[in-house]
């Protein structure tokens, strides 16, 4: 399965390399042309095919979806003469979800596990608190800084080590990392697929999970008329005692954006979406309002404006080794947005 | 002018849904301008195209009021029909208890609260809803995404008008009032009335880039000093326009600024300066737009901002009209 190998493949903001070249290999003969860009985002083109491309050739419309290539991920800052490994974090992570973890450091993907003090040495008070990320240390196994240097640079890069797995169940969940955002991947990828009548934009971005940095220079680039971008999101559907948003449930179909703290999504594309799902029977939900950002918030204000959406893939525990995420929601959000683009010309993009 | 007040501060424009407040500006600014169109997020550009004037070198000039409000989106329904919501830009939970709130298609809202914790415990958002009067969940047509904002009526105080958002309708309507009494400018004018401005300056950054202009001034209200024990603040209401030195997101270009000055005491206008230490404007985003831009802003001091009922002076109102047909009808050398 192709998720399984894009959950499992590294690429931390700013070192998207083998994420690339797996995507690159997978799409590059269902695409017209591909580059890469200054800043290492992947941009294919899809042209426009068929009847409905020559009669709408005036008013042909740039389409762009994105997902971001980046996870979040650690960055090693200094190497302890003792031969354990200083880091800082790369995008969001709480540091509770660090201790004790597996991670692969660098190219050569060297094992690590991140410290802990175990309980019995905690203090009562102590274990009501957040140890923050600077008194960490990553240990390799080695005792010496001229031993852990034959392994790892300063500057290197770090993932969980997370295998991608099946939970199954009637919902088919699997678990693994970085389903935030390499589920928009895959979805993105299915759909590479197909043909359409306008012209496709592409788009695997990097840098979204330090601010969107890849996703503001494509969309420069590009210039598109609209544009739609694929994620994977936060799912907090366990049982509350409060009558509250799960943010989205899992399960309950792709989930739409209405607003977060990066954008206001373009009403006439919500629309469009919330009837393309109903008319075909595809189960979907409106992810809670108010949280998260995503790269429609950069390329909605790109050059003039370009009237942007976001559709996602609910996950559980994104940001942690053990995203979870539904194959049914998944496979409803390629569905969705395939059922969407085939009458994206519908919307009248005047106000 | 106080008609187009009335009528802009209580027409419907939270950000992102700025539709209802764009129709009432797009009637109003119909046959004063040369051509009007609306940009791919919304922005409202209503163009008036200069009639060369001897000695006087022609510029591109972009006037920019925001036509959004902040307001509430609905995030969640419970299963008894009440409505948790989430805030669309800096909405107060002080400024909303005891508020009532109107949706775009006329339903009304009141603001609930659970109960406290302690007994003098303030909530904050996620610990208060919306009750629409629905009898049960079955009854409701309200759902997640729907957006309400203040419910409050204009009302003329004499001197002195109070209203819901006029952060910024008042901004809008000087622009309007402006393109009604500019007859002719020897400059390339754009009247351009932003979205999103509440949520981050969004509809600035793009109209900005697509309008290219050489000078900008965005029009829009300020907080003042003058309530009893307020934060100290060199700004009144009634003391004339205010024309910003800086804020917490830019500092005008000074020689936008003396042009604003030196304009006002040419006309005999009162004005006052302003200092304002946090919150920006629109004039922001459009400084850094491209290449950079000779941005300046002029202030309508305003109490109580963010609130359901702002208040304003109308003669600065009027004044800040009478100073940008100044501004507009000679040299614009910054």
């Amino acid at each position: 399965m192709l998720l399984r190998e894009l959950s499992e493949a590294s690429g931390v903001s700013g070192h998207e390399d083998a994420v690339r070249q797996l995507i690159l290999d997978a799409i590059k003969d269902l695409v017209d042309e591909h580059r890469v860009d200054t800043l290492g985002n992947l941009i294919a083109l899809k042209k426009g095919t068929g009847q409905a491309r020559r009669k709408a050739s005036s008013s042909r419309r740039k389409v762009m979806l994105a997902a971001h290539m980046d996870e979040i991920g650690l960055m090693i800052v200094h190497l302890e003469k003792e031969g354990s490994l200083r880091f800082r974090p790369v995008g969001g992570i709480d540091p509770r979800v660090l201790l004790a973890k597996k991670v692969l450091i660098g190219d050569d993907s060297v094992p690590g596990v991140i410290g802990v003090k175990p309980i019995h040495l905690l203090e009562p008070k102590a274990r009501e608190q957040v140890i923050p990320v600077n008194e960490m240390s990553i240990d390799i196994g080695t005792s010496s800084k001229e031993e852990a240097e034959r392994l790892v640079r300063l500057g290197d890069y770090a993932v969980f080590d997370a295998t991608f797995g099946e939970l199954g169940g009637e919902l088919r969940t699997v678990k693994g990392k970085a389903f935030d955002d390499r589920a928009g991947c895959a979805v993105l990828i299915e759909l590479l697929r197909d043909t359409y009548a306008f012209d496709l934009y592409a788009v695997f971005t990097v840098q979204e999970e330090v601010g969107l940095r890849g996703a503001r220079v494509a969309a420069h680039a590009i210039a598109p008329d609209v544009a739609f971008v694929l994620e994977g999101t936060v799912c907090d559907d366990i049982p509350k005692k409060r009558d509250i948003s799960p943010t989205t449930t899992l399960g309950g179909g792709p989930a739409i954006t209405l607003m977060d703290r990066s954008v206001i999504a373009d009403r006439r594309l919500v629309e469009i979406l919330v009837n393309t799902a109903e008319k075909n029977d595809i189960p979907y939900q409106f992810k809670q309002p108010g949280l998260g950002g995503t790269d429609a918030g950069a390329i909605h204000l790109s050059r003039e404006g370009v009237p942007s959406a976001v559709v996602s893939v609910p996950s559980r525990n994104i940001h942690s080794p053990a995203c979870v995420l539904s194959l049914n929601d998944l496979e409803n959000t390629v569905h969705l947005m395939h059922k969407t683009l085939a009458r994206i010309h519908e919307v009248d993009l005047n106000w | 002018m106080k008609e187009i007040i009335k009528e802009l501060t209580e027409a419907f424009g939270a950000s992102g849904s700025e539709h209802g407040v764009r129709e009432r500006i797009r009637q109003r600014m119909a046959g004063r301008a040369d051509e009007i169109r609306v940009d791919p997020l919304g922005n409202l550009i209503a163009f008036k195209k200069r009639k060369p004037k001897k000695g006087v070198q022609a510029r591109r000039i972009m006037l920019a009021a925001h036509m959004d409000e902040i307001g509430v989106m609905i995030s969640h329904v419970d299963e008894k029909g009440f409505l948790r919501f989430t805030r669309i830009g800096g909405v107060r939970p002080l400024s909303l208890l005891g508020s009532r709130v109107v949706f775009a298609d006329g339903t009304i809202g009141i603001i609930g609260r659970e109960k406290p914790e302690k007994r003098d415990e303030f909530p904050s958002l996620d610990k208060m809803f919306i009750d629409v009067g629905a009898v049960d969940k079955e009854h409701l047509t309200r759902k997640v995404g729907d957006v309400a904002v203040f419910m409050r009526p204009f009302s003329d105080l004499g001197q002195r008008l109070t209203a819901k958002a006029f952060d910024d309708r008042i901004g809008c309507a000087i622009l309007v009032q402006t393109a009604e009494e500019l007859e002719t400018t020897p400059h390339d004018v754009y009247f351009v009335f932003t979205v999103q401005e509440e949520v981050g300056l969004r509809g600035a950054l793009t109209s900005a880039f697509g309008v290219e202009p050489e000078v900008a001034i965005a029009v829009d209200v300020t907080t003042t000093g003058d309530t009893p024990e307020a934060h100290p603040m060199a700004v009144s209401l009634g003391a004339g326009p205010a024309i910003k030195v800086k804020d917490g997101g830019m500092l005008a270009h000074p020689g936008v600024k003396s042009w604003m000055a030196d304009t006002a005491e040419r006309l005999g206008l009162p004005h006052q300066f302003e200092v304002l230490e946090g919150g920006t404007t629109d004039a922001m985003a459009i400084q850094t737009s491209r290449a950079g831009i000779a941005a300046g802003v002029i202030s309508i001091p305003c109490r109580y901002v963010h609130t359901p009922s702002e208040m304003v002076d109308y003669d600065d109102v009027q004044n800040a009209v009478k100073l940008l047909v100044g501004l507009l009808s000679g040299p614009a050398d910054i």
